[in-house]
């Protein structure tokens, strides 16, 4: 139990814990304090924004609610009217310097800055003058950085630093020059960025988003094609909230009802492709294990997280399962098997991802995933949050959408094992399932592998499967993955099967998911920011265990897929369809003249 | 990365002296300023790679102050005054002047690497406004007309 210590806000004494921030201990009595820069409450070392400043009795001017701790008799005015005025002048001022195309920015709607505005009262035509020069960087698939747009609070800086122990942005210059951008202010391209896109889920205004894609969506169907798409497991965790649905909300059967009214051909679950990626992985690591290949294995079903070992450990790229990701492998078997059972020439088809996830957008331009006829398995990947711009646009109401089923024809059939994807811990989950499976030919009871769920930084067991013991590690954000492939590399890792995921918390937490930004969500829980993970997983958990059957090698289609066509895990056809290579010479920073 | 193998050893070494420090980037930048005359992008690297500070990190730290520069400096530096009573007397017109005959801006060093334009503030040479310092030799109360001599000045001793 932390110390309680009191202090008076307008007056009025309340009982808060001693140690806890000005803008925390209000926060705790039922106020909120506007401010922009501070995200993460007591980690947040930034304090540059100057929008929460309040008055303190005896303290020297005014204070950043967010960088000052409680002190007990401590007398607090946020109504002050030196503070009102002095939060509504930070924000005039932050706005001075601001680009205001806001009807055709993306982030209208879901705009910090905006919303802070409000709440302070800015007039935004104040103070006008000069700009900042702008640079707009669209040249990576996965982000866009305008900074035209940026109001200089950091948060980017800290959630790459901080959150993922990669730091690609920094301020750079002084003054009125100063600007956050990666070295040199390089394009995301020219620097060893991951493209995971943790930046964009707290940028608070339109200054770090997703590479919008649209409009090849648009040219796509204006072109006649088989448009097909399938909407990856963490997108049904969160597409609800686009909508004001509050978080924790499936969305399974409506996301198929609304994929149909978009004007897709055929909505397919990649629940069916991930169960794909378990019986190739589950194979792919019996092999290694019983037969002395590379070990530690490591999962391959990030992105992110395999551009994090190409630029930053390219020489520990042997330990990675040559498995593609679902999404590949889904392309891959739609532009193949099922172009063949559905007579459609695979010039013909355009596939559609939807992902929770920016650097998907990246993986599906990789040069290893066009064939030799110049064909991508996937053509377009689009996030969860490009797909709540799609379903308003068409003019669909997500709550009156009727409770519909992915199309279940040839690729339909999935199962639980598919579901849990989409959290960390989930692939290991569902290889575990299917590898015992393989090994004993007997089911593992219980099915569900609990020391490998929670969002612990690592997670680790030792299973025993009749007698052999496999010993196992989870992990997700790159700063937790750094620590094993350390181990790795000096020869102390002490595990057979890794599973990494790029974005802390896995994809139900990735960067192309909707915003949770805490003071524009009125209708959740004060301490949202620290239980949306759970509520997320949770959705995937629950699915999964709803669902008749949970282990991969029993799903009927992918049973007939090897049957009919791919032969058994690990043919010749399936590594020519499903498995893939690596670059270990890419390099941090090319030189760009 | 296109560094010389001898100038990673020297950073090498250079970070290897401010290991104890609880906060060595000042220093090591300093001395690297110092040791090469600038901080590449090369070098940045070299740094953020032994101490762990992203790059980005350390470029913002070079790029925010006067002292290290990311491209090398010319041979005669030249440092044009622009304190309150410098100014007054009219240094901008001198530093502009200055700009315009080497085709350079203020921060800039011309293509031949024999000038570099720094407009600096307060010499500490009030008395002597507008004040020009050439590596440390200072220029007063120098006219617009004189600008042009003053460089020939030192063409003629390249020359030579």
């Amino acid at each position: 139990m932390a110390n309680k210590v009191t202090i008076y806000i307008e007056n009025q004494p309340y009982q808060v814990d001693a140690g806890l921030t000005i803008l925390e201990a209000a926060k705790s009595c039922g106020y909120h304090i506007p401010s922009l820069c501070n995200w993460r409450d007591h980690e947040c070392s930034l304090a540059s924004c100057r929008v929460c400043l309040v008055k303190v009795e005896g303290a020297r001017g005014l204070v950043p609610s967010c960088a000052y701790e409680v002190a007990d008799g401590m007398k607090i005015s946020i109504a002050d009217q030196k503070a009102t005025d002095a939060r509504r002048t930070s924000v005039e001022l932050l706005l001075s310097n601001h680009s205001f195309n806001c009807q055709s920015c993306k982030k209208n709607g879901k705009c910090e800055l905006l919303n802070v505005a409000r709440d302070v009262g800015a007039r935004p035509d104040k103070y006008m003058g000069e700009k900042t020069e702008t640079t707009l960087d669209f040249l990576t698939p996965a982000i866009v950085r305008d900074t035209s747009k940026c109001i200089l609070c950091g948060r980017c800086i800290e959630a790459c630093k901080k959150a993922q122990g990669i730091g690609i942005l920094g301020f750079e210059n002084r003054g009125f020059s100063t600007i956050v951008a990666p070295t040199q202010n390089r394009s995301f391209s020219k620097v060893p960025c991951i493209q995971c896109g943790q930046c964009t889920l707290v940028c608070p205004t339109g200054a770090l988003m997703e590479h919008n894609n649209i409009d090849e969506l648009d040219a796509a169907f204006r072109a006649g094609k088989h448009v097909v798409c399938f909407a990856a497991p963490a997108v049904r965790s969160a597409i609800a909230e686009e909508f004001g649905c509050k978080i924790g909300t499936n969305g399974t059967k409506r996301l198929a009802a609304a994929l149909r009214r978009v004007g897709f051909e055929k909505v397919f679950d990649m629940n069916f492709s991930a169960d794909l990626t378990i019986m190739e992985e589950a194979h792919e690591f019996i092999e290694r294990f019983s037969k002395g290949g590379k070990m530690p294995m490591i999962t391959s079903c990030s992105p992110g997280w395999i551009n994090f070992i190409e630029l930053y450990f390219p020489e520990l790229l042997p330990h990675v399962s040559t498995c593609k990701s679902p999404q590949q492998m889904f392309g891959a078997i739609l532009k193949s098997y099922y172009a063949e059972k559905m007579g459609w020439d695979k010039k013909d088809i355009y596939v559609v991802s939807f992902i929770p996830c920016t650097a998907k957008k990246y993986e599906v331009q990789r040069e290893q995933f066009v064939d030799k006829d110049g064909i991508r398995d996937v053509d377009l990947a689009l996030t969860t949050r490009e797909l709540g711009d799609l379903v308003r646009r068409a003019g669909i109401i997500w709550n009156r959408l009727p409770e519909e089923e992915f199309d279940h024809d040839i690729v339909g059939e999935n199962t639980g094992a598919g579901v849990i994807f989409g959290v960390t811990g989930g692939v290991m989950e569902a290889a575990v399932r299917t590898a015992y499976n393989m090994l004993t030919g007997e089911e593992m009871e219980p099915i569900d592998l609990l020391p490998v769920r929670g969002f612990e930084a690592v997670r680790e067991a030792t299973l025993d499967i009749k007698g052999t013991k496999v010993r196992i590690a989870v992990t997700s954000g790159m700063i937790n993955a750094r620590k094993l492939l350390e181990q790795i590399k000096d020869g102390t890792s002490q595990y057979d099967f890794i599973e990494v995921m790029g974005c802390p918390g896995g994809c139900i937490n990735g960067g192309g998911q909707p915003y949770v930004f805490p003071s524009m969500l009125p209708n959740e829980d004060p301490d949202i920011w620290y239980t949306y993970r759970a509520k997320r997983a949770a959705v995937l958990y629950e699915e999964d265990k709803n669902k008749p059957l949970r282990r991969s090698h029993l799903n009927p289609d992918i049973k007939k897929l090897y049957e009919d066509y791919l032969g058994e895990p690990g043919s010749e056809l399936a590594e020519e369809l499903l498995h893939t290579s690596y670059n270990a010479k890419r390099e941090q920073y090319p030189d760009v003249d | 990365m296109h560094i010389r193998p001898e100038a990673r050893k020297t950073v090498l070494e250079i970070v290897d002296r401010y290991k104890d420090e609880p906060s060595p980037l000042m220093l090591i930048l300093s001395d690297c300023q110092k040791e090469f005359g600038y901080i590449p992008l090369e070098v940045q690297e070299v740094i953020s790679e032994a101490t762990g500070v992203p790059t980005a990190e350390i470029y913002g730290v070079v790029t925010f102050y006067n002292f290290f520069t990311l491209e090398p400096k010319g041979k005669y530096v030249i440092g044009v005054c622009t304190g309150t009573a410098c100014y007054v007397k009219g240094s901008q017109n001198v530093s502009d002047k200055i700009g315009e005959l080497l085709k350079i801006k203020p921060g800039e060093t011309t293509k031949d690497g024999l000038f570099s334009l720094d407009n600096v503030r307060c010499l500490g040479a009030c008395g002597i406004a507008p004040a020009v310092s050439i590596n440390g030799k200072v220029y007063p109360k120098v006219q617009l007309s004189q600008v042009d001599k003053i460089l020939d000045e030192y063409r003629k001793k390249e020359e030579a």
